[in-house]
């Protein structure tokens, strides 16, 4: 077991080490395309984070990713940029802190209406205090570095959280996530403190996704509400999630690599009816894949068990007959 | 020693637990008769913390008061709960539901021996420390959620219905196995419908009836005892 755990670690350095030199040898275009891809793999890793074990589905990404661009909008003529990079984190942190002591009471749809809402209102605010307060409408971003650096700090920062769930994949930590998702009340009985895991998982998520809009920031130039806060980024990094599957280390990457060059490709060629697309794209995931991919080849090629840890009909299912025979 | 004052409980105007007082020392067994409804499985929420009893001072741990900690702080009190029905995290194996047991900082230190042990109580599940709980029988899931409560190292464990439709021959292994469990020095709080197994191996027991004690007395006292004759053991 350790003998593949070291071999896994070295195949993952190799690969990271390859993409940290990728920008020598790639384009302009395809460094864009790096960057685009790391981002949206750390968005639904850092989603599936919080969202995966506790099954909270969240529609907030977008809050957070747009609070991190605008600070750093507002932000990158008055402070040095590692900072700026802080200070998004740190107001990314405090929102996350009131909204999940505020909401994470809340169940199910209520809680993803709750985020939708929440995207939209700090969207408003933000439109709000630009248009009565400063009186513009849209910020000039000017950063001394190109996109290899941009596209390093989002590797790095994707490292970090892929480590993050790694870890905590592996540790008491992330079983008792598993089972909040479960049964809370059985949870409780073991010592759990509901309460404060979730919030803790829900903060860690969000600062991520923050610091992912923070470092994305400079590839605007231009930013305005309108821009960073579109929700579409929401339901991209849930559908990402979900499609890779959101209970496993890579799924979210698996879902978020394929999803990414073809919303690329899409959106380049069909520009009239991406949002059409789109939309079947969404449904047709659900429907056809609800346990993500990475649940779907373990039950068609591997020896493993199915993981009743998804979101399909089937866990559904062998739960309803685990009580039956009770 | 685990005490319980006046303790009254409402569900919005329904009163569950009327004035309802009881007390278990270490290492006792006791056991909590009762049709449905009189209130048994709620005085049991109410020592987890699982509901807030009315007011006051009602629950005492050792002369502490206990009552409206958050349910999450019970167990690192010494209090394990095996609730009624799904005890279990049924998508975890054996091993794994072992873990979370052990979850609070009370039951971290000593853990590994404390594996061991519960092992030893159930070779069953020490087999079979790989399986999913899910894919198991009811009586083994049973077991599962009691090796699981007693990995939090507790002083006093309760059971809520542990029979619970579970065939007659499983109830009679179940009840052996919380025999070896009383063995070990754990106080025992148990409530069940299955009066006569449970009598055999509680050493008191109460009555309860529409939220009240009505009854309480030695195990052999209360098998004698003509109203738990009539009303549970099938005797005119």
């Amino acid at each position: 077991m350790n003998g593949r755990l070291a071999l896994v670690f070295a195949v993952a350095l190799v690969a990271l080490a390859a993409l940290a030199f990728a920008p020598f040898y790639l384009g302009r275009y395809q460094i864009g395309l790096l960057i685009g891809l790391t981002g949206y793999v750390t968005l639904a890793s850092a989603w599936a984070l919080f969202s995966g074990p506790t099954r909270y589905v969240s529609l907030a990404t977008v809050a957070f990713f747009g609070i991190g661009a605008y600070t750093v909008a507002a932000l990158n003529e008055v402070l040095p940029y590692p900072l700026v990079l802080a200070a998004a984190a740190a107001i990314g942190l405090a929102v996350a802190l009131v909204v999940g002591l505020s909401t994470l009471r809340l169940a199910g749809v209520y809680f993803v209406i709750f985020t939708f809402g929440l995207a939209e209102l700090v969207r408003q605010l933000v439109t709000w205090y630009e248009v009565n307060v400063t009186g513009t409408l849209g910020r000039y971003i000017f950063m001394s570095f190109g996109p290899e650096q941009i596209y390093w700090q989002l590797l790095a920062l994707m490292t970090i959280t892929l480590l993050i769930s790694w870890w905590i994949g592996r540790n008491r930590l992330g079983l008792a996530l598993k089972v909040i998702g479960d049964d809370e009340v059985v949870a409780t009985h073991c010592g759990i403190d509901i309460a404060r895991t979730k919030l803790a998982l829900f903060a860690l998520s969000a600062v991520i996704i923050t610091l992912v809009g923070a470092i994305q920031a400079p590839r605007w130039t231009y930013v305005e509400p309108g821009i960073v806060f579109n929700p579409t980024l929401s339901f991209l990094t849930l559908i990402m999630a979900l499609l890779g599957g959101a209970n496993r280390l890579w799924g979210p990457a698996l879902g978020a690599v394929p999803l990414f060059l073809l919303f690329e490709w899409l959106s380049a060629r069909f520009p009239d009816h991406y949002s059409i697309i789109l939309g079947l794209l969404f449904i047709l995931i659900v429907f056809v894949l609800p346990g993500g991919v990475a649940a779907f080849a373990e039950r068609t090629f591997g020896q493993r068990k199915p993981d009743p840890q998804t979101y399909g009909a089937e866990s559904a299912l062998s739960r309803d007959t685990a009580d039956a025979r009770r | 020693m685990l005490e319980v004052f006046d303790l009254s409980l409402r569900y919005g105007k329904h009163l569950a637990l009327d004035g309802v007082a009881t007390n278990i020392e270490r290492g006792e067994t006791v056991v909590i008769l009762g049709a449905n409804g009189a209130g048994k499985s709620s005085l049991l929420k109410a020592i987890a913390g699982l509901v807030k009893p009315d007011k006051g001072v009602q629950i005492k741990l050792d002369g502490n008061p206990i009552a409206g900690l958050p349910p999450h702080l019970i167990p690192s009190m010494g209090i394990a709960l095996v609730p009624e029905g799904r005890g279990v995290f049924g998508d975890l194996t054996v091993e794994q539901n072992l873990l979370l047991g052990a979850y609070s900082s009370r039951a971290r230190s000593g853990e590994e021996a404390r594996r061991r042990h519960v092992y030893e109580l159930f070779p069953k599940l020490a087999e079979r420390r790989r399986q999913t709980v899910n894919t198991m029988s009811g009586g083994e899931q049973q077991m599962v959620a009691i090796a699981r409560a007693l990995m939090s190292k507790p002083d006093y464990l309760m059971l809520d219905e542990p029979s619970l439709g579970l065939a007659p021959v499983v109830v009679t292994e179940l009840f052996e196995t919380l025999g070896r469990v009383r063995e070990t020095g754990v106080a025992l709080l148990i409530v069940e419908q299955n009066v006569r197994i449970s009598l055999s191996v509680a050493d008191r027991g109460y009555l309860m009836e529409a939220g009240r004690i009505v009854g309480e007395g030695t195990a052999a006292a209360l098998r004698r005892n003509s109203a738990v004759q009539r009303a549970f053991l099938g005797m005119a």
